[in-house]
């Protein structure tokens, strides 16, 4: 018994998979009989009984009929799997208690087409999806996502029943996927804003008050708007960036750790937050985000939401958040 | 893409599971009691409309009291629940009513798995070609069906194409288990009593009326095939059971022959010899039906002390068995006292004419008493008539002074009943006479309708002589067969009377089209198979070897099969095949062009990363990219296929 988690780790591997696309080869692909085929055996042996005592010649035939197209069911669900390539996506970011979804390109070099392919993740809901000759379909795996920050799917089980249903052929396949998973937003009224004090910024001003993205600079942009951080990340271009500004006046909003109940936990006081960036985007309010150890310059725009929400999801996770 | 529960039924596969219950289960109404048929139908059609409405199936309850309901109906119909009829009925049930609780998939794959198990059960009743086809075409559906249910909504042609090549791809794994299969003759268990129903053939009796209506059936008893000549018509006598023992009424098999020790008859021929091998359908009996008188047996047959050829066990099957036999011939010069005496015997006190008959010939010698019987019935008014009048207890009397009308049996009866009472010994031989040469295939065809009783005489120094009464009357049922014998206007047995000629070459080819089936199909039994196998060079087949072929076999064949279903290779276009090569070429020198990465962009990174390969690279991708997105030419083509070979040798890519 020892020695089985090595054999376990022989046949279905461990490691993740690195090289895409990749095609599935008669290494990965596991088949056995299904309670189906079992029963199907069965009632091959019953009936072979049968027609042996009662000397039925074309019994035999029958039955032997069947036992070869068991057989050949057998390396047609095999086919059903070898060859296929695949390609997985980016997953985009979801809200714990959302289902996240992870996109994998199937594509299918055959001339004949595929059915049926079951794929999952363990314990996940289930996507059935047919692949025509020489096609290709992208699948939105869904896994259910139950705790905040970095979301590791765990391996995909690709699997067939197809054509007859006596043999289940399947692989696994296990990309290094993760999802950023946000904490739930808990819908709370927004804490008061407070007046902007920087040196910038002058009401009234239209243009100047909600960053809204960047742009490549014109000579008649003012020096000091100027994105400096991005200019640096992106050394490669020539062309210096400026920060564009959008919307009327409003105030700086603060969405502040410390502004969230202290009696709740911390885990509450982020969903409160979460709920506070939700609200704040909605209103297109330009709105920064503290936290104990780090905080977010205030802007606007879906780059600042998910920066935001990012932060904090991976809040004292061990994780720093992505530089994006 | 969709997203459903995997074990709830597809709604739109549920007619393809009813097609599945009606192609199994249809064929049956022929032998189900008529309530059943309709309680199967009324299901079909009650599931149907339920599925076209859209409603809830039946609650269990209410189907639990059908099925007890049925079921006590069925035990009523059959008096019992264990035998073939009522196991096929309670099948036919259950498929029946399955479909009505039919809501997961697993519900659905027990429907196929009864649709099998019900094809089956139609063996039992028939194994003829068309069954045979029609049972071919319900496993395609049944296939379809599983397809169906696994594969999800395609169009009707596609899955009865996909299934069809499902089962083309499976017949090689059936030839070769047919063949291989190391046989076992059963049955493995005591059969149900009404295993063997409804097979027909002599009985070991000859009652009054029990040939005739075996003469009314059309029915093939027998075929043979003789390797050289085929004997005259006339000495075509097919010896079935010796009746000995008369009561009055019946003439019966007597208990004697078996009491006997085990001592084979004395035979010799006088004439040719004919060889033949007979495929004799089943008849529940031992006798095995050869030529009279046999000479030389099949492996496994004895001949009884009254020269009829006997079988270990009764022929449950349709089987093959060769024989020679002498047509001509002294059997028994010397006879037991035993069989003598049993030859002689006869019921005191009934026929008195027949006796007072009997006893003014005493004195002849035995022969010439034989012969006057058949003058009797030569030169008097008897008449050959398959609708004799009715006989009371003085049969033989009735016969011979009143009635006069009968056929083989009356005159085989009255014949030995004279014989006997003049102190002849002599008995009633039952079998066959005469037959049908099929021209199609050459086979001799012997139909129930050649049924046909005679009489034996045992005279010293000759041994038993056959003598056929019958033949005196009508000496046409023997040279033509009974169609010719039988008067006008009297009613013609079975298929025998069809007279039109394109009628008669039709039945031909469908006889030797049968003949061909039973025996490479239905025949194919361990006898068989060793035969058909030493042919093959498998000399003394034991279920090792057998074993071994198959399994090396059936490797082959899957082989083959996933060769032949393996992924073609999509036809890569040229250009693209050199451009791969020369790019797995620079992997191995170091530089590995990414998936996303252009001809173009590669070249370009190429000649940051490895100057001294960027001319050759360059030129390569230009021709590459010429080739794939602009106006290339095979020139240019040329010069891409070269640029692999250009690349410097591997041992030089750090210099």
């Amino acid at each position: 018994m020892r020695r089985l988690p090595s054999l376990h780790q022989w046949l279905f591997g461990r490691q993740r998979d690195e090289q895409w696309p990749l095609v599935l080869g008669q290494r990965r692909i596991f088949i056995v009989p299904t309670a189906a085929g079992m029963l199907f055996a069965l009632v091959l042996l019953v009936m072979l009984i049968g027609a042996i005592n009662y000397d039925l010649s074309l019994g035999h035939a029958l039955i032997f009929l069947l036992a070869g197209l068991g057989l050949v069911a057998m390396v047609h669900s095999f086919h059903n799997l070898f060859g296929l390539r695949l390609t997985p996506g980016r997953a985009d970011a979801t809200f714990v208690g959302d289902l996240a979804r992870f996109p994998l390109l199937l594509e299918n070099p055959r001339r004949q087409q595929r059915r049926a392919l079951e794929l999952s993740f363990s314990a996940q809901p289930m996507v059935a999806v047919d692949l025509p000759a020489e096609g290709s379909v992208t699948v939105a795996l869904p896994c259910l996502a139950q705790r905040r920050g970095r979301l590791d799917p765990g391996r995909v089980t690709l699997a067939t029943r197809y054509p007859l249903g006596l043999f289940r052929a399947w692989s696994y396949i296990h990309p290094s996927w993760s999802c950023i998973v946000y904490p739930k937003p808990l819908q709370t009224p927004l804490p008061p804003a407070s007046p902007a004090n920087t040196a910038d910024h002058r009401q009234g001003d239209s243009g100047q008050e909600d960053f809204a993205g960047l742009r490549p600079r014109q000579l008649s942009d003012p020096t000091r708007h100027i994105a400096w951080k991005a200019v640096a990340r992106r050394s490669d271009e020539q062309a210096l960036l400026v920060k564009q500004f959008a919307g009327g006046a409003s105030d700086e909003l603060w969405l502040d750790w410390s502004l969230t109940p202290p009696d709740r936990g911390s885990e509450d006081r982020l969903s409160i937050l979460a709920g506070w960036i939700m609200l704040a985007d909605e209103g297109q309010a330009c709105y920064g985000l503290r936290l104990p150890g780090q905080q977010i310059a205030p802007a606007t725009g879906s780059a600042q939401r998910a920066s935001c929400l990012q932060a904090l999801a991976l809040y004292e996770t061990g994780e720093t958040r992505d530089a994006a | 893409m969709r997203l459903r529960p995997p074990q709830t039924i597809d709604q739109a596969a549920v007619p393809w599971l009813l097609a599945v219950a009606l192609a199994t289960a249809s064929p049956h109404a022929e032998h189900l009691p008529p309530w059943l048929s309709l309680l199967f139908g009324a299901a079909v059609l009650w599931r149907l409309w339920l599925w076209w409405q859209r409603r809830p199936l039946p609650p269990r309850w209410c189907l639990a009291l059908l099925v007890l309901g049925a079921l006590a109906a069925i035990a009523w119909q059959y008096r019992s629940l264990l035998g073939r009829d009522s196991g096929v009925a309670m099948l036919a049930l259950f498929m029946a009513l399955k479909p009505l609780e039919m809501k997961t998939r697993r519900d659905a794959l027990v429907v196929v798995m009864l649709g099998f198990f019900l094809l089956l059960t139609h063996y039992f009743y028939s194994q003829s070609i068309p069954t045979g086809l029609w049972l071919l075409a319900s496993c395609t559906l049944l296939t379809a069906a599983l397809i169906r249910l696994h594969g999800g909504a395609q169009p009707l042609a596609a899955i009865v194409r996909q299934a069809g090549l499902l089962l083309l791809q499976a017949t090689p794994f059936m030839l070769i288990l047919y063949l291989l299969f190391p046989r076992v003759s059963g049955p493995l268990w005591g059969l149900p009593q009404d295993a063997h129903a409804g097979r027909s053939g002599l009985s070991s009796e000859m009652a009054p009326g029990s040939i005739s209506s075996l003469i009314l059936s059309g029915a093939i008893a027998f075929r043979s095939h003789f390797a050289g000549e085929t004997p005259e018509k006339a000495d075509l006598y097919w010896r079935g059971p010796v009746l000995d023992a008369y009561d009055g009424l019946t003439w019966r098999v007597s208990a004697l022959a078996a009491a006997l020790p085990r001592k084979a008859p004395v035979v010799e021929s006088r004439g040719a010899q004919y060889s033949y091998t007979s495929i004799i359908e089943a008849h529940n009996q031992r006798w095995l039906l050869a030529l009279d008188v046999a000479t030389s047996l099949p492996a496994g047959a004895m001949q009884a002390p009254t020269l009829e050829v006997l079988a270990r066990e009764p022929l449950r099957a349709r089987s093959r068995f060769s024989f020679a036999s002498s047509v001509d011939y002294h059997a028994n010069r010397a006879e037991s006292a035993a069989i003598l005496q049993q030859s002689l015997s006869l019921p005191a006190a009934i026929n008195p004419r027949a006796r007072a008959l009997a006893d003014r010939w005493k004195s002849r010698p035995p022969a010439r008493i034989a012969d006057a019987v058949l003058s009797m019935f030569r030169n008097e008014d008897f008449h050959y008539t398959l609708r004799p009048p009715l006989l009371g207890a003085d049969a033989v009397d009735e016969f011979l002074f009143g009635t006069r009308r009968g056929f083989c049996e009356h005159y085989a009866s009255a014949f030995v009943f004279l014989l006997r009472a003049a102190g002849v010994p002599a008995r009633v031989v039952a079998g066959y006479q005469g037959g049908e040469v099929n021209p199609v295939d050459g086979y001799l065809i012997v139909r129930q309708s050649d049924a046909h009783a005679w009489a034996e005489v045992w005279l010293a120094g000759e041994g038993w002589v056959r003598y056929d009464p019958t033949a005196a009357v009508a000496p046409s049922r023997i040279e033509q067969g009974i169609v010719a014998a039988l008067p006008e206007g009297e009613p013609l047995p079975g298929i025998v009377g069809l007279d039109a000629d394109w009628l008669r070459q039709l039945r031909y080819r469908w006889e030797a089209a049968n003949n061909t089936w039973n025996q490479w199909v239905l025949g194919y039994n361990p006898q068989r198979q060793r035969e058909i196998l030493s042919r093959f060079g498998m000399p003394n087949p034991d279920w090792q070897s057998m074993s071994t072929a198959l399994a090396a076999l059936c490797g082959v064949a899957l082989l083959l099969v996933t060769v032949w279903t393996l992924p073609r290779r999509r036809r890569v276009d040229p250009a693209q095949r050199a451009w791969q090569r020369y790019c797995v070429a620079l992997a191995r020198r170091g530089v590995t062009r990414a998936a996303w990465e252009g001809p173009l962009a590669f070249a370009n990174r190429v000649a940051v990363e490895r100057p001294q390969l960027a001319a050759l690279t360059s030129e390569a991708a230009r021709c590459y990219a010429a080739l794939r997105y602009g106006r290339g030419d095979s020139e240019q083509l040329l010069v891409l296929q070269e640029c692999v070979h250009r690349l410097p040798a591997r041992w030089r890519k750090s210099a």
